[in-house]
């Protein structure tokens, strides 16, 4: 028992107390400002391995990128990423960042359903589908569980069955040999339940968009209620995601 | 006659340098070299060549540092004798073959779906209809579980045959995350591109597949890895090695139902984790391993960073794992749970800890070093009772031995070349194997170019390959209560199987 206490002494105290302000140390590639100086459009474009920047005008489409920041560094003058976390969004336009814009990302409101806050607003209990992914996204959203992030304190949970869940959490770009228990999956989760793709893989196959072996028919058949970015997702994007589509984030 | 070119690894060889043998004697020679202890099957795979289909088969002499490379060319619509008869630790590579290519093997005891793929030869055989093995009992019963786990895991369909609540027999049916990665790795052209497949392959393995990838590009483009390159593939590697042991230590201890140790080890993971994010931007090492060049070089600050971290994360990290193995209550349900033999390990060629868990040395650091490990003289950790505590001792005392190794090179950094070669491209008809030891174990990747020196295929082979056979060993004669903690202890990769 003593022991026991001199542990928990010697770790103090772990969670990142304000998991809506809190700054990322280091080098986080977050969201990427662009500016409107000019480079050889085409050797930017054509240097990214997702085709997630486009031009006229220069742009990238957050929902594809593999934040490898490589275009950052070929074209430091063009491209700066920011450590800026809160990067989710229900709308798939707004995830696209283009040339000469610094303003935050945003969940659109008016596309928010009445009934997720109204339902959710104090607990959201959601089910995970790995569907591909690489289990890099699936770890980060188990630390969004963790001590350090700890999620729970807002009633958000992921839960064993989806009879149990409020939505689901898909992973992954989605293969064909999921394509089947992910939409089993959906089915039994009761009304009302809302749509979570985390990372970029899900949003938009990511890498493996083309590839024969997925199936991404389930996307077409319903509406997205959160698109989190990332590869994989950070905690603290994925839990500013969420609080926002509850309608719970403050600042 | 010689039956095989004798090769290093990461060595490039222009392919018609394999010998290549009539299928029998290529059966008889590679089976053969399996009965020394001391070698082992790092790959086997086939590619189409016009018309027929050419064998390459790399077995690894462990003890002098040596891989020997053989090959057949065979016609894949014809029935052949397997490999397997002789030793089990083949299986998997001929079932993966009988898939793609529809080889039939006439004397293969469990020629079973590997993972449909898109590409597979047999459209009729279906995720849903895998052939379960059946007992077709009145008083055994069938539990299945899965693709989807109660856990945020990845999916997999575990089949029990049970007594009771005592498991007879596990069958694991994988698949479901394939993605199509190893002919993506061709259809794509870009470098980038490829090293963004290659950091995708599996996401807890970040630093072994890139370090795996990058290893093969640049023997296969002549390139030589200064030693900054080496020196933060090496770091990368033992410290994801840290983490993922860690993260697992705090899943055990989550699975037996010990609250403290899960979330004291959890909470020990994340500054290592963030320590790769103040490294290269991202917690999982993504974008940290180029090949022919490094975008975050290893600096004096950063080695700051880490001897603090280190300085602090030990301590705790032992203060913790004591009070766990003190437990009375833990080590009983760990002690004797999901036993896997040394003669089983070794016939199902288990690698990486699956291996050493029952005092079979087998470990790239010392059988076949690559990047830094050639000036670690690295000692591999063996245990001998192959049961859950063994894994998880192996865990603990890797943790220490990668603080030691990363304490040790962090005392000379080499200077970053400025003037570094640039990549050419990969020289045509060539053939190349890379082999990592990540945290999980042996991680293979070999490539075979065509006349223009493009990739004509590439082949992924994840350690999890060989290991998830040892799962469903070890579980047979336990509580079916305890698969979860026994899953852990091993904590294989489904998308690493699945590609």
């Amino acid at each position: 028992m003593l022991e026991n206490i001199k542990i928990l002494i010697h770790q103090g105290k772990q969670y990142i107390p304000y998991v809506t302000t809190a700054k990322i140390p280091g080098i986080f590639r977050g969201r990427p400002v662009i500016s409107t100086s000019h480079v050889d459009e085409q050797a930017l474009m054509e240097l990214c391995p997702t085709g997630a920047i486009q031009k006229n005008p220069m742009r990238i489409d957050l929902g594809k990128c593999t934040f490898c920041g490589e275009c950052a560094i070929a074209f430091p003058e063009k491209i700066k990423f920011t450590t800026d976390y809160k990067i989710s969004s229900n709308e798939r336009e707004r995830l696209i960042v283009k040339e000469g814009e610094d303003i935050p990302i945003t969940l659109d409101p008016e596309l928010i359903r009445k009934e997720i806050k109204k339902y959710f607003g104090d607990s959201l209990k959601l089910r995970q589908v790995s569907a591909g992914g690489d289990n890099s996204c699936e770890m980060e959203l188990n630390a969004c569980g963790n001590v350090n992030f700890d999620m729970g304190r807002f009633g958000i949970e992921f839960v064993a069955s989806p009879r149990h869940a409020d939505g689901i959490v898909i992973t992954g770009p989605i293969t064909e040999n999921m394509a089947e228990p992910l939409q089993l999956c959906y089915d039994a989760t009761p009304s009302p339940k809302i749509i979570i793709l985390a990372g970029t893989d899900a949003i938009s196959g990511g890498i493996f968009e083309g590839s024969p072996a997925l199936n991404r028919s389930f996307l077409e058949k319903y509406k997205i209620d959160l698109y989190v970015p990332g590869n994989p997702i950070h905690p603290l994007t994925f839990i500013n995601g969420v609080l926002e589509l509850i309608g719970k984030r403050k600042g | 006659m010689t039956r095989s070119i004798i090769i290093k690894n990461n060595q490039t060889i222009p392919l018609r340098e394999i010998p290549v043998l009539g299928y029998d004697e290529f059966l008889e020679y590679n089976t053969s070299l399996l009965r020394e202890h001391y070698n082992h099957c790092v790959n086997y795979f086939g590619f189409p060549q016009r018309n027929e289909m050419q064998l390459i088969c790399c077995i690894a002499n462990d003890s002098e540092h040596e891989i020997f490379v053989s090959s057949s060319v065979i016609d894949a619509n014809t029935t052949q004798y397997s490999f397997t008869k002789h030793h089990l630790s083949f299986h998997i590579f001929e079932r993966e073959l009988a898939e793609i290519s529809g080889i039939n093997y006439c004397d293969h005891p469990w020629l079973k779906p590997v993972r449909f793929p898109a590409d597979r030869k047999n459209k009729n055989s279906q995720i849903i209809n895998y052939p379960f093995y059946n007992s077709h009992s009145e008083e055994l019963h069938e539990v299945g579980v899965g693709p989807i786990h109660a856990g945020v895991i990845e999916p997999g369909h575990f089949r029990f045959i049970c007594n009771g609540e005592q498991i007879l027999h596990l069958e694991i049916q994988l698949g479901f995350q394939h993605r199509g990665i190893e002919r993506l790795f061709q259809e794509k052209k870009k470098l980038l591109q490829r090293t963004t497949l290659a950091e995708n392959i599996a996401g807890d393995t970040v630093a072994g597949h890139s370090t795996a990838f990058a290893n093969l590009w640049e023997s296969l483009s002549g390139f030589k890895a200064d030693d900054d390159l080496q020196f933060s593939r090496t770091l990368a590697l033992e410290l994801e090695r840290i983490a993922v042991h860690t993260g697992n230590l705090s899943a055990i201890c989550t699975d037996i139902g010990y609250q403290l140790g899960s979330a004291v080890f959890g909470r020990l993971r994340t500054p290592i984790i963030n320590f790769f994010q103040n490294w290269c931007g991202n917690r999982l090492a993504k974008g940290l391993i180029r090949a022919g060049k490094n975008n975050f070089p290893f600096t004096y600050n950063l080695r700051e960073q880490l001897t603090q971290l280190i300085n602090q994360f030990k301590p705790d990290f032992k203060e913790m794992y004591n009070e766990f193995k003190n437990l009375p209550s833990a080590m009983a349900r760990l002690e004797k749970t999901g036993i896997v033999t040394q003669e089983q390990a070794r016939s199902i060629g288990a690698v990486g800890m699956s291996a050493k868990m029952s005092g079979i040395s087998r470990d790239i650091r010392t059988s076949h070093p690559h990047d830094f490990y050639k000036n670690i003289n690295h000692e591999p950790i063996l245990k001998k009772h192959g049961d859950v505590y063994s894994r998880t001792q192996i865990r603990k005392e890797e943790i220490l031995q990668s603080i030691k190794y990363i304490r040790g090179m962090m005392e000379n950094i080499p200077e970053e070349n400025k003037n570094r070669n640039r990549l050419k491209s990969p020289s045509p008809e060539s053939f190349c194997i890379s082999l990592v030891e990540g945290w999980r174990g042996e991680i293979c990747h070999c490539a075979v170019t065509d006349e223009q020196g493009e990739l004509l295929y590439y082949k992924v082979k994840d350690p999890s390959m060989h290991n998830w056979l040892a799962l469903a060993l070890a579980v047979r004669n336990n509580e079916i209560s305890d698969f979860p903690v026994c899953n852990k202890s091993f904590d294989l990769s489904y998308c690493g199987h699945d590609l």
